[in-house]
């Protein structure tokens, strides 16, 4: 459908028209790489994990998703009130095509941020077990990137204005990126982390990130669980997110 | 015949009744003033006559559509101008229009030449690939104007289209509306607070407080009423001198965020 192609263009275009944005939100993501990678690697290897940097990748990998994914979403609150968004919503188009097309774009920019980030972890020592696990790696990056963007929207469909982005910021995406096994591995944890992060849909993502980057030893859950989970909730969200989308009044 | 038919129209918000039993009518061809005070139920009928909101009671006819069970079809034959520019900042003149057009399901050739005729009739063709962020408050409601009339509608929108903007801008933004107006027949509705602009450019008025109208008319014949000779006065007559708190909207802080974060271009 051609509206959901100019949506998805338009997500696209604009983040390649930012290079400021684009260059500073891999700020975080490398950051962490290399603190966290550099800095805590020795002591996990020697507490028997072996490398860091191999099992930490995929979790940045996952994080630089989610943030720009969220974002995406959110700026609907943003858009609706000044930008093409509202054109849309009084154009002969519904609202479920306009949710779709913009879902659908952010999660491509979501994608092509983590795969810069896989780049990075690249360029410092990350090595993906072989070259074959890249299609079966982009299922689990789109899903990711599918479900948040549209949690993102759901959330700014919902929300008035600016004001709940904090709110939103550190009490949602935050806690769904540290309680996601993306930094350290979810066996071994007490029952309550563990039992967060298994109710954690970015967990299943990561995890089957790791197990398919990494070797199916490393996922916790199982690949086949992981897909399933993550796919599931993908659908319940990207349902929930056009529900709600369909519900705004500007 | 009638562009927009208006009979009995009720909106009520919970216990809140924004719109009481409103009727009004608009030929087709006509500039159409519809002027308010603040939290007069201007912006609750726009939106209504424009499918965002669905009436509680009442009829609403626009080119003998019905807006609730005809949406599609009401889209098509309306343009509109938000009082916030719809623009998206970081895409170019070109690709504003452009994505309008294949919103519209216009085909790519009438778009094209729509787009270029268009671009010039609001002198904009030189800018047509520059980015939106770069463009200033009167350019951007002067393509926004462009953008509205993409898909030939019959009527357009315009809520509050001169608030801001310059002199000039303000005369040559009626001018192309009333040459439009003049050459295609297209009906004009427009909200605003100018009411010399109103008096100067609007064929009929008609005037909403408290959620009924309490006057309709052509501008002669409000002043005629109010015994006044400005429609300034007339409107005040009609609306008292008390000023209308409005809480301050969501939409007012979202406003006063952007200028912040946007420094001087508007």
């Amino acid at each position: 459908m051609n509206t959901i192609y100019i949506l998805w263009l338009r997500q696209l275009k604009r983040y390649f028209r930012s290079r400021a944005r684009m260059i500073g939100s891999l700020g975080q993501p490398i950051l962490f790489l290399v603190a966290l990678g550099f800095g805590l690697g020795p002591i996990y290897t020697k507490a028997g994990g072996g490398n860091y940097i191999q099992f930490l990748a995929p979790g940045i990998i996952g994080m630089s998703i989610l943030f720009t994914a969220m974002f995406s979403g959110i700026g609907v609150i943003w858009d609706r009130q000044f930008g093409f968004l509202k054109e849309t919503l009084v154009a002969p188009v519904s609202r479920f095509t306009i949710m779709f097309g913009r879902t659908l774009g952010g999660a491509t920019e979501a994608m092509l941020q983590g795969l810069v980030v896989f780049i990075i972890a690249f360029a410092i020592g990350f090595r993906p077990v072989s070259w074959l696990t890249f299609p079966l790696a982009f299922v689990f990056m789109f899903l990711i990137a599918v479900l948040f963007t549209a949690f993102g929207t759901a959330l700014a469909s919902k929300l008035e204005d600016m004001q709940g982005f904090q709110l939103i910021m550190n009490f949602v995406i935050m806690p769904i990126f540290f309680l996601s096994g993306a930094l350290f591995p979810i066996e071994g944890t007490s029952t309550i982390l563990s039992t967060i992060a298994s109710l954690n849909p970015l967990s299943y993502g990561i995890d089957g990130l790791r197990g398919v980057f990494v070797g199916a030893q490393f996922s916790h859950f199982g690949l086949a669980l992981d897909l399933g989970v993550l796919f599931f909730v993908t659908l319940v969200f990207l349902a929930l997110g056009s529900y709600l989308f369909s519900k705004i009044q500007i | 015949m009638n562009s927009i038919e208006v009979k009995n129209l009720t909106k009520k918000f919970g216990d809140f009744t924004a719109v009481k039993d409103i009727s009004f009518a608009v030929a087709a061809g006509e500039i159409f003033a519809f002027l308010g005070p603040n939290g007069a139920g201007k912006s609750t009928t726009i939106k209504m006559l424009t499918t965002l909101l669905h009436p509680t009671t009442g009829e609403i006819k626009i080119n003998s559509h019905n807006p609730v069970t005809e949406p599609d079809a009401v889209r098509h034959s309306f343009g509109i101008v938000f009082q916030d520019p719809s623009l998206d900042d970081e895409l170019t003149a070109w690709e504003n229009m452009e994505f309008h057009g294949v919103l519209y399901d216009m085909p790519r050739a009438l778009r094209r030449a729509r787009i270029s005729e268009l671009l010039a009739f609001v002198d904009l063709t030189d800018r047509k690939d520059s980015l939106i962020k770069e463009f200033s408050g009167g350019m951007k409601r002067r393509l926004e104007i462009a953008r509205g009339l993409m898909h030939h509608p019959k009527i357009i929108f315009l809520d509050e289209p001169t608030l801001g903007l310059d002199p000039q801008t303000r005369n040559h933004m009626w001018t192309y509306l009333q040459e439009l107006n003049k050459k295609e027949g297209i009906t004009v509705f427009f909200t605003t607070h100018y009411m010399e602009e109103a008096d100067r450019v609007a064929q009929r008025i008609a005037v909403i407080d408290h959620g009924t109208i309490v006057a309709s008319g052509t501008s002669a014949e409000l002043k005629a009423r109010t015994g006044k000779t400005t429609l300034e006065d007339a409107f005040l007559a009609l609306t008292g001198h008390v000023i209308r708190d409005e809480g301050a909207s969501a939409a007012e802080g979202m406003r006063n965020m952007r200028q912040m974060w946007r420094g001087k271009a508007k």
